[in-house]
């Protein structure tokens, strides 16, 4: 689960919260908790995106049929002459304790290796029936890291009773992070920027941090796992993804320092974000920077017509993917749009604190989900457009909304200032496909 | 420990799943961890359902597991009753629940919650969503239906009325259950019986309560419908139907056999307008002899397409294999009947190399040997689950019954090369313009166009065939002088493409930058040499 952030850490450097235009406020939104029957994925999700973003890995759910199900599902699978994710599915025998399970996966795991000798990183993921009967991943990541050479063996948990959806992605970064070597004491700072980004993001991201001064620069995960950058007390955090609390304290146990920041959405909080980044490097002054502000621009300028469709529409967010309330933030503050319900599985309040200054401060903000209460909630506030998974979309359409799927934000480049009019965009398609159609 | 990278068949609890969203008015608890509520999606992504399944998750966490997940469990169970008060309440565990042990089934029991409860045994770890759905259905029915014969004599009651039947198996998510229902019900009506009860799509738990009012069953879905037909059959002694209506030579076959159950006489010949078998008599068929098809599908629809291939359309089977276990040994049979041997895994990988090896001209499969094909080439046809959102076609489109065999024409030709083109194609073997790839495989446009012609403008592959321009004629250059271009046109329609870009292709790489007739032949003649 989540943990808080140690607080008593990186207070060391100003952070750069806020875009300047916006009114500091001092209050921030009410967070109401709800329990009850939840509509998310569980972490496994996260592997359809992390097996593309890390080429040379393979993703090992030690799980149920249920898990390679929820995969299947969930990724397009079958396009794949042979992906790079499976599961090992356990079976009566494993259960029974007819078969020892790390014999077995030590079985599988051989057998997998000589498939694809193209590997270089193997992830032991845990799911729920593995944390139920208490199978040590992490023992047999060291174990399988002893018999095999050329394959470093890491584990971690997308289970379902741990994580939701895109905390499996905060596991599997968590984990990278124990692996990144050691940065010396003395090494010359670097930004490191963590979070799954699209490659054409992180491309744009790292040609205006070289043209602003700052060259030493890290993403994690990085392209290959033969380069995951090295850490250390001279790190410099920027947070790319709002999810990633736990990865978060793993980095902060190495000494590495955050600046807390809005997240890259929107030409506002694309421009703060860049702003923190610029500034844990001592490069504050370069936020006048010609390409920087000529790509600021260009965001607000492209943001145009799409202000025009959602300006003073409303809209209402399931909790799904954690990115509600950067995403509610930009679409109320530079779109004007109304926030019905801001609703997350969990809200991670230190890694939030600068997003949540800029929601209005009456705005309904839910942790929790409670999904029979919450669906009667949405119908009866007929919201413009509601953002929920892919189980609620069509009966909330069948009852006359108009939806936009959360997992689609989480596979769609949306980061940046060049992609700030494509976020946009997701949000008018609904409804101007809604204004065309009469049937 | 079984490695798996996909998988034909969910879990179980997605069986239960499939039968609590086929009937109405019930109401499925199961108790599973947050994430398992992905199932949903099934049901309203690829089937494009307007309401949830009637599923209510426990979704319970790692914070519940220190405490108490049965209590859970119960204040669940409770309030789904309150909440959507069905007339039957069905409760069940998913995988990771049933390493719990919270005895849902107990608990289930005990509940004082008002109305019928069924507690379900789902054993995650050794069955799948097949059976899980056959033993819900059974489960339903055991509880729910009469468990002797009514008292009033058989004779009486069929006085002066239709004989009656119950259709069991269809199911939602069920592969063209929607269709194969209506066609089904409109041939059991040409015929002259009537339908007491179909279950469980559409039905309510009073409709199981009536099923012994029907002289016996039509067991349409073996796997969902055969341990419930088999316990009717033992309680009120009503018969059901082996046969399962998919081609022409099954359906009168089913027609047969229902009308001997029913002991009235079957009317085959006024019953069969099927447009197949004069479709696979006409001489435009003669290509279909012999062609070479791979089966693999469950195993009802591998039976069945065996049969069709074989008997109605002329086909060789050179392959035929299931993924459902339990249903092994008939396929087996079946397979030695055709003279091989028959393939039972479920691992999509031994059936790709075994369709590899076995080079057939045609693969009639489910949607992942439907992708295998599209990577060795080999034209498939989706004849069988898992489902994929591409088959709830928004037209009628059943694959059972009278309509059913004339889809089935349509559906096991289309992949292959139409036989006009096929024709053409021997006449032409010997031209340099021949390829021998069908043209609707592969590089198939996104618009779906079956126009050959449009079909090799938009090969991708022929486009990146031309290499870069030499230096001073580029494929922009080049122009085509009159007689050259007549000739052209004279090209048969399905290789002209393929004709202009070879020679394009050779124009360019030899700095010509008008193409005469000369260069057309030339072109001809460099080709047809390789």
């Amino acid at each position: 689960m989540n943990a808080p952030l140690d607080s008593g850490m990186n207070m060391g450097s100003q952070p750069i919260t806020a875009p300047q235009s916006a009114d500091c406020k001092t209050s921030t939104p009410v967070i109401q908790r709800e329990e009850g029957q939840r509509d998310v994925f569980c972490g496994l999700t996260s592997i359809v995106w992390l097996h593309r973003k890390i080429p040379d890995a393979f993703f090992l759910v030690i799980g149920s049929r249920t898990c390679a199900h929820l995969l299947q599902s969930a990724a397009g699978v079958m396009i794949f002459a042979e992906p790079r994710f499976a599961t090992a599915i356990l079976g009566e025998r494993d259960l029974a304790g007819m078969a020892d399970a790390h014999e077995e996966i030590d079985r599988v795991v051989a057998e997998l290796v000589n498939r694809r000798p193209d590997i270089k990183m193997l992830f032991l993921v845990g799911s729920c029936p593995s944390e139920v009967i208490k199978l040590d991943l992490d023992n047999a990541a060291d174990r399988l890291n002893r018999s095999h050479e050329n394959v470093r063996v890491l584990s971690f948990s997308g289970s379902g009773i741990e994580t939701t959806f895109t905390e499996g992605e905060d596991a599997c970064l968590k984990t990278l992070v124990e692996a990144c070597p050691e940065a010396d004491a003395n090494a010359e700072p670097n930004l490191l920027i963590v979070g799954c980004l699209a490659d054409i993001i992180e491309d744009q991201m790292r040609r205006t941090f070289h043209a602003c001064g700052v060259k030493r620069l890290d993403f994690l995960p990085s392209k290959s796992t033969s380069e995951l950058p090295a850490i250390g007390p001279n790190t410099r955090i920027l947070l790319a993804q709002p999810y990633l609390g736990e990865t978060l304290t793993a980095l902060n146990v190495r000494g590495a320092q955050h600046f807390p920041a809005l997240f890259p959405m929107g030409a506002e909080g694309t421009r703060a974000w860049f702003a923190a980044g610029l500034a844990a490097m001592d490069q504050q002054d370069q936020i006048d920077h010609p390409m920087l502000k000529a790509a600021y621009d260009r965001a607000r300028y492209s943001l145009e017509k799409a202000r025009q469709e959602l300006d003073g529409k409303s809209i209402f967010f399931f909790p799904d993917s954690q990115l509600e309330i950067p995403l509610a933030r930009f679409l109320s503050q530079e779109l004007g749009m109304t926030l019905k319900e801001v609703s997350s599985p969990y809200i991670h309040q230190q890694i939030m604190q600068s997003e949540l200054q800029l929601l209005p401060s009456d705005v309904e903000l839910r942790e929790g989900q409670d999904l029979e209460a919450q669906s009667d909630r949405c119908v009866a506030s007929s919201p413009d457009i509601t953002v929920c998974g892919l189980g609620l979309a069509n009966p909330l359409e069948a009852r006359g909304l108009t939806t936009k799927w959360s997992i689609e934000l989480v596979f769609t480049p949306i980061q940046g200032f060049e992609q700030a009019c494509d976020l946009a965009n997701l949000f008018v398609r609904p409804l101007d496909r809604r204004t065309r159609l009469a049937v | 420990m079984e490695l798996t990278l996909w998988t034909y068949e969910g879990p179980s609890h997605v069986g239960a799943m499939r039968i609590a969203a086929s009937m109405r008015d019930v109401h499925l608890v199961l108790h599973a961890p947050q994430g398992d509520a992905y199932a949903n999606l099934l049901f309203t992504m690829i089937q494009r359902d307007k309401q949830r399944p009637p599923v209510t998750f426990t979704t319970f966490q790692a914070k519940h597991l220190g405490g108490d997940t049965a209590e859970l469990f119960q204040s669940r169970v409770k309030k789904a009753a309150d909440l959507h008060s069905p007339s039957l309440l069905l409760v069940g565990a998913s995988c990771t629940a049933e390493l719990l042990q919270d005895d849902t089934a107990g608990f289930g029991k005990r509940l004082d919650i008002g109305m019928p409860l069924i507690p379900l045994d789902l054993p995650a770890y050794s069955k799948r969503e097949n059976w899980a759905a056959g033993e819900t259905f059974y489960q339903i029915v055991r509880h729910l239906a009469p468990r002797t014969k009514p008292d009033q004599p058989e004779q009486g009651k069929k006085t002066g009325t239709r004989p009656t039947c119950n259709i069991l198996g269809p199911t939602s998510l069920g592969f063209r259950n929607r269709d194969d229902l209506q066609e089904i019900l409109r041939l059991l009506e040409s015929i002259g019986v009537d339908v007491n009860v179909v279950a469980p799509l559409s039905a309510s738990p009073s409709d199981i309560a009536r099923l012994g009012d029907a002289d016996c069953n039509v067991v349409l879905y073996p796997e969902v419908a055969l341990p419930a037909a088999r316990l009717l059959e033992r309680n009120l002694g009503q018969p059901y139907t082996k046969t399962v209506p998919l081609g022409v030579g099954a359906t009168i076959d089913f027609v047969k056999e229902l009308c001997g159950l029913l002991g009235i006489e079957a009317r085959i010949d006024q019953m069969i307008e099927s447009r197949l078998p004069w479709y696979s008599r006409s001489v435009d068929s003669g290509y279909l002899t012999g062609k070479r098809v791979f089966i693999f599908a469950d195993a009802m629809h591998a039976l069945a397409a065996a049969r069709i291939a074989k008997e109605e359309m002329g086909y060789d089977v050179v392959g035929l294999g299931t993924y459902e276990r339990g249903f092994a040994k008939a396929v087996r049979a079946k397979a030695a009947e055709l003279g091989i041997e028959a393939l039972i895994t479920d691992q999509y990988l031994d059936v790709e190399a075994a369709i590899s090896e076995s080079a057939p001209d045609l693969i009639l499969g489910t949607q992942m040997e439907r992708h295998v094909g599209k990577r060795l080439g080999i034209g498939c046809a989706v004849i069988s689950a898992p489902v994929h959102v591409q088959d709830f076609p928004a037209r009628y489109s059943p694959h059972m019954g009278i309509e059913g065999a004339n889809v089935l024409f349509d559906t096991l030709v289309h992949p292959l090369m139409m036989g006009l083109e096929e024709h053409l194609l021997g006449m032409f073997r010997e031209d340099f313009e021949f390829q021998d790839v069908p043209s609707h495989l592969g590089h198939q446009p996104a618009t779906g166009t079956h126009a050959p012609e449009a079909v090799m403008e938009n090969n991708p592959e022929i486009h990146a065939s031309v290499p870069d321009a030499s230096p001073d004629v580029t494929a922009d250059d080049l122009s085509w002088a009159d007689d050259a271009k007549a000739e052209l046109s004279r090209i048969p329609f399905f290789v002209r493409g393929k004709a202009r870009k070879n020679t394009e292709k050779y124009a360019v790489e030899r700095g010509v930058a008008l193409v005469t007739l000369d260069v057309l032949y030339d072109a001809k003649a460099h080709y047809g040499r390789h």
